[in-house]
């Protein structure tokens, strides 16, 4: 270390130690350690280095986000380390390279941890017999159910079959049977036949969700994956046991022969059910969603989300959705009614408008929001909708996006604390106008309304002093929903809202994570995206233009908001951006 | 001509001795150990001190101590892999769970002379810094476990365990833990497991070498019954004279249970390598020869899991004479009983529990009922032992049941291939493919003609029924 003078100020982290192995004759430098499970350093494994140097190993029991059980042996590689002699030094070849020393049995590349000038071989005849020895004893007591399997095409032993599966069975023994159809849990459902007992799930609930709920019963080829007796496999996480069983023996009650997979059209967005905004992918066809899946997003949720909010999708093709603009109970349309929301919002006189806006928009709804209340001098708030939490990923803020509404200036320190105001203000008919985005501003205290299987969320509006009566003073109640609801039964002009995977959008998490989502399906009827109408409104009224992409919108509210100040919409990529909240 | 020695059996059997503390106070009880906790540090020529349990520890590894479990590995360089800086108490399992088919040795000290092994057990902890000690043993020996627990009572009673032992200041706790029925609990780390409470899955290595992260994740010592005994004589003795005892790298005393189709079945303790396996077959002091009218067909000589020799199989063995290497040729009655010759013969001596099969056996039947044994064993963690263990059961009972066909010796073999070799977590892997590799390969005649008869029963079978 030279003693150089420096004016930094910042200490210089310390720089990662590395190890340089060799992977099938490539070079690859990975850092001595990595995280493990729970984020602890650990030193890093083979598989790792593997896959650093671009090199895939088939593997079943291995999850990054597992700890390690090396029970399947799918990742067996050989390998060798530098010869030492007796002075400790590598024994160099004649070439000058150091001599290696092949290892006398194979190792697991899962469990094994890489050491300065190991040499890696993954693609040996041996290797490959090995992987084929193992394939074939997963196979050969394996069910051939694959024609009516959920898995099948997204199924691992589908995958290795192709690659080290012989096409002809010698196997000519019978198979052992097992129960197929074993109720695990109210959603969860387990064909003991298909499982190969590679433990993802057992050490998934035990060790990541906190319920040693699983275990193996009997012995030998007859394991079995089993629940305590009586006792039903029940936590808030437990569908993340389907995403990570390799293949078709966990299947969700709910997906269960809904769809073959490969006809879903995958979208990348985020839950909506709570302040966590887990990241995920939803599956759609022709305009209706059949899952969402936790999206790996190591700044949010790893690769996990609660059950809860996985199931909370079913209202999206309610039958009821609201699909016509309506305009004092006449059906009506966009043009007709925008005009008049326009005209009436211009002629309203400062402070004669309030706002209830909902912490489920998106940033970019509530930036343009912001604008229209500013101009119009309106007082704004949203609901606050709180439940419980867990210290794993569920938020006791059912919002998903109280943050973005708080950096946008919709509502402040503590959601809801304007709505007494709001409240008093129709009661002394200061306020004659009110604009309500997507929230019932009627309902009380009730418990989540969209999960039926079980009551994983609690929802609880908090109470507050606007009620029907007062709403029925109200010269104009604008209403922009996506569900009916005693609110919008209200309503002089009615105007049919997106769901978030029927629009493109952003959300600012609890911890300031802002992440996108992406459209999936198209919105029903005549409902329309809030985004797209509110910039109308907002050129409308205020005079301000140029936010019809929504990049052009999430840019230019990264330049006014200062909380945002430097993020672009391409800049915050599949998994989001952190801002100071 | 080969005798018996006698070092861990010396008073068992003997008439009028028996399990209670009494009788082994009178027979020189304990003297050991009090010797052991005397021990005085030592100076050594740096002008550094080496204390009383370091030189126990030095001592076992001059003597040439190799396990008696199975494997024959060095107990003192086990006991050196002890991570003895990790802060964390070091722990102490005494492996009782003697499960290998053809075993039964350890049980004759728990039953008829339990103070031995609590004795050997006391010397190994104080030497190891151990606090708290187990005896796992096998759940189906409850009244080895009753007797166990008995002279624990008994040796706390008088001050030989619990706190401050023969007013030394060390203090040692031993538990009894009993297992629930399972092979795979003798297996050092899934007997860990076991001992926690859990399914006794073998753990993975790395990282879960027991030195380091064994019970509650703390450095441990398992060790068999039988070499925890020998600890005790080898301090009684010390370490050098122990090693005169039996051959180079192949020390000590050691005893062998032998089963099968002798006229003397039983165990005797024998130096090791000082008899050879003809000689414990044969011999008046031990087996006594085969029955009347028979001849050898095979010895399983290491428990079941270990490989079979033919009889009349040939060996090239190096030896050392006279200062050189040689090599010489010896037939299978001429190996001599120690863990490096049968090694070298391609096999092991395991659990040191020979297993004498005669020509009134079919071969073909004798497999199909180990390889039931292991496919009931297997605990099912990793694929290729899990699902090998079962096809390969499977496939004996075809053979041994009609079903044959004359290629099922090749099958056979194939299906054992994928198990061995690091392939699984533990050498349980190895022990169920061995014997299936080993019968295969050395009588495979007895194989394919078993096949091809009922392939001939068959067809003419179904010739009649057109
Ligand atoms: C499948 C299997 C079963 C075993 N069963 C026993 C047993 O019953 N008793 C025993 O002492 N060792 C058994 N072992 C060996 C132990 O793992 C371990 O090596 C031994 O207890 C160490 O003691 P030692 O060094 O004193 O021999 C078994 C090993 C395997 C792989
Ligand atoms: S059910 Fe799936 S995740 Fe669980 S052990 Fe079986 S294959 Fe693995
Ligand atoms: S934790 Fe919150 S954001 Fe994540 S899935 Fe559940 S409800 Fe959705
Ligand atoms: S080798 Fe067999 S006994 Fe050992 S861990 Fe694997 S399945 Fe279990
Ligand atoms: S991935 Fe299963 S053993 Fe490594």
């Amino acid at each position: 270390m030279s003693a150089a003078p420096t004016t930094e100020t910042k200490p210089t982290p310390s720089p990662v130690e590395t190890i340089t192995v060799k992977v099938d004759g490539k070079a690859v430098t990975v850092p001595k350690l990595s995280p493990d499970h729970t984020g602890t350093m650990v030193p890093t494994n083979m598989i790792q280095a593997c896959f650093a140097a671009g090199t895939t190993v088939p593997h079943y029991c291995y999850h990054p986000k597992l700890p390690i059980a090396g029970n399947c042996r799918m990742c067996l590689v050989e390998f060798g380390t530098p010869a030492m002699g007796p002075d400790r030094k590598p024994i160099l070849n004649a070439d000058g390279s150091p001599k290696i020393t092949k290892a006398p049995r194979p190792a697991i590349a899962c469990a094994t941890p890489v050491s300065p000038g190991m040499e890696i071989y993954c693609s040996t005849p041996s290797v490959k017999q090995m992987r084929e020895g193992v394939l074939e004893s997963l196979l050969i007591n394996h069910p051939l159910d694959c024609p009516i399997c959920d898995q099948a095409g997204e199924c691992k032993l589908q995958e290795y079959s192709v690659d080290y599966g012989q096409s002809a069975s010698r196997f000519v023994e019978s198979k052992v049977h097992k129960p197929k159809r074993i109720d695990l849990g109210p959603r969860i459902v387990l064909d003991a036949e298909r499982c190969i007992l590679c433990t993802r799930c057992i050490r998934f609930t035990r060790d990541v969700a906190g319920d040693d709920a699983l275990g193996i019963v009997n012995r030998g080829s007859y394991n079995t994956i089993s629940t305590f007796p009586g006792k039903p496999f029940d936590n808030n996480y437990t569908l993340n046991t389907v995403d990570i069983c390799p293949v078709g023996a966990l299947t969700s009650k709910d997906f269960r022969f809904q769809m073959r997979v490969w006809f879903l059209k995958e979208t990348k967005s985020v839950c909506t059910s709570c302040a966590t905004g887990c990241s995920i992918t939803a599956g759609s066809r022709e305009d209706k969603v059949y899952r969402y899946e936790p999206r790996e997003n190591d700044a949010v949720n790893a690769t996990w989300m609660c059950d809860a909010g996985r199931l909370n999708y079913k209202w999206i093709n309610r039958p009821d959705r609201l699909k016509d603009v309506v305009v004092r109970g006449e059906k009506s349309n966009w043009t007709f009614a925008l005009k008049e929301i326009s005209d009436q919002l211009a002629a309203a006189p400062k402070g004669s408008v309030a706002i209830i806006a909902s912490a489920r928009q998106t940033n970019e709804e509530l930036f343009l929001i912001r604008k229209l209340a500013t101009k119009l001098g309106a007082i704004t708030d949203s609901i606050p909708r709180i439940g419980s939490g867990d210290s794993l990923l569920v938020n006791a803020d059912k919002n998903p996006n109280v943050n973005g509404a708080r950096l946008n200036g919709i509502c402040f320190t503590e959601t809801g604390i304007n709505l007494a105001k709001i409240a008093s203000g129709i009661e002394q008919g200061s306020i004659k106008t009110l604009l309500v985005f997507g929230e019932d501003v009627l309902k009380r205290s009730i418990a989540s309304e969209q999960l039926k299987e079980k009551e994983t969320t609690s929802e609880v509006v908090e109470e507050h002093s606007i009620t029907a009566t007062l709403l029925g003073k109200l010269e104009t109640l604008i209403v922009s929903d996506i569900l009916p609801n005693q609110t919008t039964k209200l309503a002089h002009i009615l105007l049919p809202g997106a769901a978030h995977v029927e629009k493109r959008g952003s959300f600012t998490n609890t911890k300031g994570r802002v992440q996108k989502f992406m459209q999936a399906i198209q919105p029903p009827g005549d409902a329309r995206a809030e985004w797209e109408f509110l910039h109308e409104l907002v050129y409308n009224v205020t005079g301000q233009n140029g936010f019809k992409s929504i990049e052009g919108l999430f840019n230019q509210m990264a330049k006014e908001v200062p909380a945002y100040n430097g993020l672009s919409w391409s800049g915050l990529g599949d998994t989001g951006a952190t801002v100071a909240i | 001509m080969p005798q018996e020695h006698r070092l861990i059996l010396k008073n068992i059997d003997q008439p009028g001795y028996t399990p209670d503390i009494e009788c082994y106070l009178k027979h020189g009880g304990y003297e050991v150990l009090k010797k052991a906790l005397a021990i005085q540090p030592k100076d050594l020529p740096e002008g550094k001190k080496q204390s009383g349990p370091e030189q126990i520890r030095d001592d076992v590894k001059l003597s040439g101590l190799r396990g008696r479990g199975g494997a024959g590995f060095s107990a003192g360089l086990k006991w050196s892999f002890v991570d003895r800086r990790s802060g964390k108490p070091i722990y102490l399992i005494c492996n009782a769970d003697e499960s290998e088919p053809g075993t039964f040795k350890d049980r004759q000290i728990i039953h008829k002379d339990p103070h031995q092994l609590i004795e050997g057990m006391v010397i190994s902890c104080y030497a190891n810094d151990v606090k708290l000690a187990y005896i796992y043993i096998r759940g189906e020996m409850p009244e080895g476990a009753r007797i166990l627990n008995q002279a624990i009572a008994e040796a706390k009673a008088k001050g030989f365990l619990g706190k401050n032992i023969c007013g030394s200041g060390y203090e040692l706790e031993i538990h009894v833990h009993r297992g629930a029925g399972a092979y795979i609990c003798g297996e050092e780390t899934g007997l860990i497991e076991s001992l926690e409470g859990k399914r006794p899955y073998p753990r993975i290595k790395p990282p879960y070498f027991p030195a380091v992260l064994g019970l509650y994740l703390c450095p441990t010592i398992v060790n068999n019954v039988e070499t925890l005994c020998h600890v005790k004589h080898i301090v009684a003795m010390g370490g050098a004279e122990y090693a005169k005892l039996g051959t180079p790298n192949n020390t000590g005393t050691r005893i062998v249970s032998l089963s099968g189709q002798v006229k003397k079945p039983g165990y005797y303790e024998i130096e090791v390598g000082k008899a050879t396996l003809g000689e414990l077959i044969n011999d008046p002091a031990f087996g006594g020869g085969l029955r009347d009218g028979r001849q050898l067909k095979a010895i399983i000589p290491g428990g079941s899991s270990s490989k079979v020799l033919k009889a009349g199989e040939r060996f090239k063995l190096k030896r050392k004479a006279e200062g050189k290497e040689v090599e010489q040729e010896v037939g299978v009655l001429d190996l001599p009983y120690d863990f490096d010759s049968l090694a070298a013969a391609g096999t092991m001596s395991g659990s040191s529990a020979i297993i004498v099969i005669d020509d009134s056996t079919d071969i073909v039947e004798a497999l199909a009922n180990l390889s039931e044994f292991y496919a009931h064993e297997s605990c099912g963690q990793c694929t290729p032992c899990r699902e090998g263990s079962l096809w390969m059961s499977k496939t004996l009972h075809r053979l041994t049941h009609g079903g044959g066909r004359a290629g099922d010796a090749d099958y056979l073999v194939k299906i054992a291939d994928n198990i061995p070799g690091g392939r699984t977590i533990c050498a349980f892997g190895e022990a169920c493919s061995w014997p299936v590799q080993s019968f295969v390969a050395k009588f495979k005649d007895d194989f394919v003609a078993k096949g091809k008869a009922d392939e001939e029963k068959r067809a003419k079978e179904s010739a009649a029924k057109h």
